[in-house]
């Protein structure tokens, strides 16, 4: 729609028009602000924790595993030097040969969320497909945190 | 001829910078419902000079719709 607008103005005039062609659905995706009724209905990207504990796929699994632990986590995520998300170690992963690598052993390519999705409507996906975890990255595949259906149950519980 | 922007960074500095309107060419309802901070709605096909008579011929115009629609 917004090439035919950005023609159409051009038509009526306007000297110097731009068409923001990825339009609201990045702008949103990345977490900036925005206006309207749905404006402050809790999303995912407050809710998932940026502390998650990451690793390289280099990395050796014992290693990380011990990392892991220590922090008190069951879960690490497989990122590149940019944050991008590559893939999941959990519980079962984690527990591997401790000489194997993370790329060895990891959950190849995860599902991700944008931030931008109503925390209600995640808590119900999540409930109904028993899920206990979800990644959130951008839309650029940076990783923001990892939600839990708890945080996001009771987040949505909070909504009036 | 239209220039495509592709980056939210390129969005907020034209914005910031040279006092670009936003206008979100969604359906009312849409627009409503979410927008962009201080965009205006003007429905694709309402576009004409009477609904444009609010924005500044010589100030840059933004429009954007949901994504690559």
């Amino acid at each position: 729609m917004s090439p035919r607008a950005a023609w159409r103005l051009e038509g009526l005039g306007f000297a110097r028009v731009y068409d923001f062609v990825p339009g609201k659905a990045a702008w949103f995706a990345e977490g900036l602000p925005k206006e309207g009724k749905l404006a402050s209905a809790p999303v995912i990207g407050n809710a998932a924790r940026p502390d998650v504990p990451t690793c390289a796929p280099a990395e050796k699994v014992g290693a990380v595993r011990e990392r892991v632990r220590k922090v008190g986590w069951d879960r690490c995520v497989v990122v590149n030097n940019e944050r991008v998300v590559l893939g999941l170690l959990r519980e079962k992963e984690l527990a591997s040969d401790a000489e194997a690598t993370v790329e060895e052993v990891m959950r190849n390519g995860p599902t991700t969320f944008r931030p931008d999705v109503p925390v209600g409507k995640m808590a119900e996906r999540m409930r109904v497909r028993r899920v206990r975890t979800v990644l959130v990255t951008t839309l650029g595949g940076r990783l923001v945190g990892l939600l839990y259906r708890d945080d996001a149950e009771r987040l949505a519980g909070e909504q009036p | 001829m239209p220039i495509s922007i592709f980056r939210n960074e390129e969005l907020r500095g034209l914005v910031e910078e040279e006092a670009a309107q936003l206008v979100d060419v969604l359906l009312r309802e849409e627009y409503e419902d979410e927008h962009l901070p201080g965009a205006i709605n003007i429905y694709l096909k309402e576009l004409d000079c009477e609904t444009t008579a609010t924005l500044k011929q010589d100030a840059p115009v933004i429009v954007y719709c949901h994504d690559y629609q």
